[in-house]
């Protein structure tokens, strides 16, 4: 690394005026601002602002107030902030211990057909929501009957019941169908993790008697922290922004009941309007606004709680 | 000798463990591929059989290519993927070439002003991106998606490319800046040819969420003539619930190029994720 600093150093001085520099970043930062930064700009400033008595108006936080307290808003959106939590709660505790477990158990050294494993567990993760989503929604149904009978087979057919039409079991399915698909990034990103511990730290183990069970949670398991900080802030963005699963499997009234409504339908249907109610464009951009700041609070706490601390372990 | 046998137990779990959660992940794909094939009475009746001569039928695949424009939806997608592809890797690397190649004032800045979409999803901004769009009559068109798609994918491409650039020799540059040639001639001839394994990562990881992503043709370009696959089945399955051979052929049509694409291509993926987490 030092060398080139000083011949940068040297190169400034001989040419002061470095277009090429701009060149190289312009595109990239025209589309980039104009298409993300500024919109998402625009989108917030919106939140502050809506239609009164049919004039276009600052309102402060007025738009806030309505969604907090408005017994129209209200509702809604604390049920859909609530179940976007389970949502989120359901993939930490089910989703990254899966993971990390597979990934545990691909690393082993010398293990056959790992790479199959790999391959085919990672496959869910590139289908589409709408693929996975309708491929569950038939499974589940109960005039196919595949799950039923799947169940059967185990002894275990009384407890089925058609999980998605339920209003108390079908927050938990579309969980697990999300979960179902997004098992193989934790996996990777852990297995990429555990086979990036040095040998010799694993030997130095052996050496002191430390294997199997003990080794992993007393060896691997602290060096992996980061990875799993990794996964745990991927998890949490995408689960406050998913949409897309539940539009597909439930419509987007979220049914049954709202009972599977999250932010991202809730927002769908503010900004778009959908059967009944009329698009709402400057509380769309609130919920947006709310989103915003809740990944915002969570990347925050990533970077400067979690991952500073964890820091320390890498090198 | 008993530490081999215990190693020998443990590896058995492990395999039967391993399968047990490859089966959970493939039967879905491998039950709607299969039934896909069967005729309405065989997908009913026996749901995990494999299709036979006798169930054998092609009638929801002739129901999908009949009813929905398929091929024009695969169309789309192609043509939004590949160009956004292209633009994200070009501009991105361009990009990421001036953030580790020179020092200048405000590059940490930069850098972190462009890092930022790896983490804030583009979809917030969706309000202002409609507007945007309607204001520049681009609403129901292609481009639309394209530039929508090259700005998501930028964030990560210009973070990962940087990273491989940085590792690229400065002996080789400064030789050919010795030699004669201009910053352009250097970043376009001796270092795009040396991150290409890195450019393959990006491409991928850019492709995935473009080519399944339903919110934005759902919100910027829902007319018929710009559909995309992944928007044009869910509309298609919508219609035709009740017919199973149809929406199972939808579904397989929609899993085909994504399986084949993966068959090609899990090597170089898995190599970029474990690659990338190792940096």
């Amino acid at each position: 690394m030092k060398p080139r600093e000083t011949t940068m150093d040297v190169s400034e001085i001989k040419r002061p005026r470095r277009w090429h520099i701009l060149v190289f970043l312009l595109p990239a930062l025209i589309v980039y601002t104009a298409v993300m930064i500024l919109p998402l700009i625009e989108t917030l400033r919106q939140s502050f602002y809506n239609t009164v008595d049919g004039q276009y108006a600052f309102v402060g936080l007025g738009n806030f107030q309505v969604l907090f307290g408005d017994p129209r808003w209200a509702a809604d959106f604390w049920n859909a902030l609530r179940n976007n939590c389970v949502f989120f709660l359901i993939h930490m505790v089910v989703q990254n211990p899966i993971g990390i477990a597979l990934a545990a158990m691909l690393s082993i050294p010398k293990l056959r057909f790992s790479a199959f494993y790999r391959t085919a567990i990672f496959l869910p993760t590139l289908l589409s929501f709408v693929i996975v989503g309708f491929i569950w929604k038939l499974i589940l149904s109960p005039i196919w009957g595949v799950a039923p009978f799947l169940m059967d087979i185990v002894g275990l057919k009384w407890l089925f019941a058609p999980w998605l039409g339920r209003p108390d079991s079908a927050l938990i399915a579309v969980s697990l169908i999300s979960v179902w698909q997004y098992i193989g990034i934790p996996m990777m990103l852990i297995y990429a993790a555990l086979l990036n511990i040095p040998d010799e730290v694993i030997e130095a183990a052996e050496l002191d008697g430390v294997t199997g069970w003990s080794q992993f949670w007393k060896i691997k398991l602290p060096l992996i922290l980061p990875a799993i900080g990794i996964i745990s802030i991927l998890t949490f963005v995408g689960n406050f922004n998913a949409f897309d699963l539940i539009y597909t499997v439930q419509g987007a009234l979220a049914g049954p009941d709202k009972s599977t409504d999250i932010l991202g339908t809730l927002l769908y249907r503010t900004f778009f309007g959908f059967q009944l109610q009329l698009g709402d464009r400057s509380m769309g951009a609130t919920i947006a606004a709310i989103m915003f700041l809740i990944i915002l609070a969570g990347v925050s706490l990533y970077l400067f709680a979690i991952q500073r601390r964890m820091r320390r372990y890498q090198f | 000798m008993s530490k081999a046998r215990t190693s020998i137990a443990r590896t058995g779990a492990v395999h039967v463990a391993l399968i047990a959660y490859t089966l959970v992940a493939l039967f879905p794909v491998f039950l709607t591929i299969a039934n896909s094939f069967k005729n309405r009475n065989a997908i009913f009746r026996e749901p995990l059989a494999i299709p036979t001569p006798e169930s054998f039928s092609l009638i929801g695949y002739e129901t999908v290519l009949k009813q929905g424009d398929f091929i024009g939806y695969f169309q789309n997608s192609v043509v939004v993927t590949v160009v956004s592809i292209a633009l994200v890797l070009l501009f991105g690397a361009m990009a990421a070439f001036a953030l580790s190649e020179y020092r200048f004032r405000g590059n940490t800045l930069m850098g972190l002003y462009l890092a930022l979409g790896i983490m804030i999803p583009i979809r917030l901004g969706t309000v202002a991106i409609l507007q945007g769009m309607v204001a520049t009559n681009l609403v129901n068109t292609l481009t639309a998606l394209i530039l929508v798609y090259t700005a998501q994918g930028l964030p990560l491409a210009v973070f990962i490319l940087s990273e491989f650039m940085r590792t690229v020799s400065d002996d080789l540059k400064n030789a050919g800046r010795v030699d004669g040639l201009s910053e352009y001639a250097i970043f376009f001839r001796l270092v795009l040819p040396l991150v290409r394994p890195a450019m393959a990562t990006v491409a991928v990881f850019t492709m995935i969420p473009i080519w399944n992503d339903l919110w934005f043709p759902l919100i910027l370009a829902p007319a018929e003539t710009t559909k995309t696959v992944t928007l044009g089945s869910q509309i298609f399955i919508g219609q035709f619930v009740t017919n199973w051979n149809a929406v199972l052929s939808a579904l397989s049509l929609a899993i085909f190029p994504v399986l084949v694409l993966y068959v090609i291509f899990s090597r170089q993926l898995i190599r970029g994720i474990t690659a990338g987490a190792v940096k």
